[in-house]
């Protein structure tokens, strides 16, 4: 029984991955092949076509610059803000554990709830960001419909979003960073600064690695839902980022050869990450 | 400056960045209980009411009544159960595979399902998995909502970590008073690993909750619909209206969540950290 026992343990969970991500992953580099008529009815083989007319595509060109910055920007801020709140919340300063939960809430929150939220701080009329916005800097903005607005106001929903999971991380691979080396740093003269991004932020290094490729997922992906709630794309298209672009094609204007070129596209770049993932993560490996 | 003063001013500036950053990150949930107990005379109130002043509780009646909560909470129950359980199956079965057996083909099997950890397939291949759902006639069903997400490299990968953490010893032992693998797997490996399998169920609970892209593509009526949908649904049925009501249907979808968050966050923290941390 020992024999045939672990194929057939493993029988489930490769039946759905199969099903519902290999398969559907083989389709879609098919259909990006396929030029399909609007209903469906006639498809015609264009080889790399719908490829090239992307890439001479502005919209298209225009969400993926979209996407570079918004991942890029908020990663990088939800990495540093993370990292920094993580630090002040190991001090043991009285309340850390209030502060934390706190902190820690918006995780347990949808993106589509957080994009809900602050569609509601930010309105022009009942929004209390919009009015402390206004009180502070005579800022009288319609936040989602105006350029550059709206993008900021997707990185603040962002942000507030994926920071608490990097804080958690943090505060756990802080705590475990050896008492004795720091005190030793200290003996040696090295101030708090020094310490912290001396030595602390490069022994963590290998959380930051791994928040930094979950990051991205979740800034690529389930940045959908906060974008389909607070801009829906606009204005004009100017916060159409590459998973709203490929929603829109494959949905909304049911192309769906040049949508399937987007997914397989979006799944190179999948496959990148994780190549550069278990690469760096094998290395590790090696020199612990 | 003597040390003890530096060290009350050092926690004095700590205390004071983060009761502002903590105020600032729960902010919005208490604006939005706020305003969800606001009466529609003064939502629009200038300037914006920062704590409760009234309790309205009548925009909760109505977001029930513009939006059929009830049933989409139903929903996201059924479908949140549905998947969190399936998760916990494959995932436990799988891991159990990897980490106890030595067999033909164990390295391609386990590359073949790490491949996919960063492989959202519900949001990046959704035009053919569409297409298949319609081909299953899944469409509109809880099936469609449920199947493909119940098994995932990440809950695989996180019992085999756990389980290899059992010594082998014990498996022996099992075997010598003549308890098979199966028996071995349901009477020791699961109750050995109750709060790894506890915490991994409340993380994939919360993720099934917050699920947007997919069902808002495979539901069309209203009836198989979630309540994350469902407050997309309240905002455009309300948008520039009344802030009380989406708001009191924003608090409606979110409570569950932030329950389970607030009453198990401790084991929450522990399991989520174990899914990085341990490589």
């Amino acid at each position: 029984m020992r024999k045939w026992l672990p194929y057939l343990l493993l029988v489930p969970t490769f039946l759905i991955i199969v099903l519902f991500i290999y398969y559907p992953a083989v389709e879609a580099f098919r259909m990006s092949l396929y030029r399909v008529s609007t209903f469906g009815n006639k498809t015609t083989f264009v080889g790399i076509q719908n490829y090239i007319n992307l890439f001479n595509n502005e919209q298209y060109l225009s969400s993926v610059k979209l996407t570079v910055i918004y991942v890029g920007l908020s990663v990088t801020l939800s990495i540093f803000l993370g990292f920094i709140i993580a630090m002040l919340l190991t001090q043991n300063v009285p309340g850390t554990k209030l502060y934390r939960t706190f902190l820690f809430a918006p995780y347990a929150i949808s993106p589509a709830i957080a994009g809900t939220l602050w569609t509601f701080l930010l309105n022009p009329v009942v929004g209390h960001v919009n009015y402390v916005f206004m009180k502070l800097f005579g800022l009288q903005v319609e936040w989602l419909t105006s350029k550059p607005y709206a993008f900021y106001a997707l990185i603040f929903a962002t942000v507030w979003k994926i920071l608490p999971f990097n804080m958690i991380f943090y505060i756990a691979s802080i705590q475990n960073v050896s008492g004795d080396l720091l005190e030793a740093a200290t003996l040696d003269g090295a101030g708090v600064m020094k310490k912290t991004w001396r030595i602390i932020f490069p022994l963590v290094s290998p959380i930051t690695f791994y928040l930094v490729i979950m990051n991205i997922v979740s800034t690529m992906f389930t940045s959908f839902a906060i974008v389909d709630v607070m801009t829906k794309g606009g204005p004009g298209g100017y916060t159409t980022n590459m998973i709203y672009r490929l929603y829109l094609d494959a949905f909304t204007y049911q192309k769906r050869g040049p949508a399937s070129a987007q997914s397989v596209i979006m799944f190179m770049i999948m496959v990148v990450v994780t190549i550069v993932y278990f690469t760096v993560a094998e290395r590790r490996v090696h020199y612990q | 400056m003597k040390k003890s003063t530096r060290k009350l001013v050092n926690t004095i500036i700590i205390e004071i960045i983060l009761i502002t950053v903590s105020f600032i990150f729960i902010m919005p949930v208490i604006l939005a209980i706020t305003m969800s107990l606001q009466p529609p005379q003064s939502v629009f109130s200038f300037p914006p009411k920062f704590f409760p002043t009234a309790f309205h509780i009548q925009n909760y009646f109505d977001a029930f009544k513009t939006v059929p909560f009830a049933r989409l909470l139903l929903n996201s129950a059924i479908v949140s159960l549905a998947i969190t359980l399936g998760k916990l199956v494959t995932g436990t079965l799988a891991g159990y595979a990897f980490s106890n057996f030595r067999f033909a083909g164990r390295g391609l099997a386990f590359g073949f399902l790490f491949a996919t950890l960063f492989l959202p397939a519900e949001t990046i291949m959704i035009v053919p998995l569409f297409s298949l759902m319609n081909k299953f006639g899944w469409v509109n069903t809880y099936w469609a909502l449920t199947i493909p997400f119940m098994a995932s490299a990440t809950n695989t990968f996180l019992m085999r970590q756990q389980f290899m953490t059992i010594p082998l010893s014990l498996e022996d032992a099992a075997r010598i008073d003549g308890a098979g693998p199966i028996k071995y797997f349901l009477k020791i490996l699961l109750p050995l690993s109750k709060s790894i399998i506890a915490g991994s169920a409340i993380i994939n609970f919360v993720y099934s909750w917050n699920i947007y892209l997919w069902p808002l593509i495979v539901t069309m009526e209203d009836k198989m619909k979630t309540v994350q949908i469902g407050v997309k649904m309240l905002i455009d049925a309300e948008s520039a209206n009344n802030w009380g009501i989406i708001m009191a249907g924003t608090m409606v979808a979110v409570i569950p969540t932030l329950v389970v968050f607030f009453l198990l966050q401790n084991l929450f923290v522990k399991s989520l950290v174990g899914t990085g941390l341990k490589e």
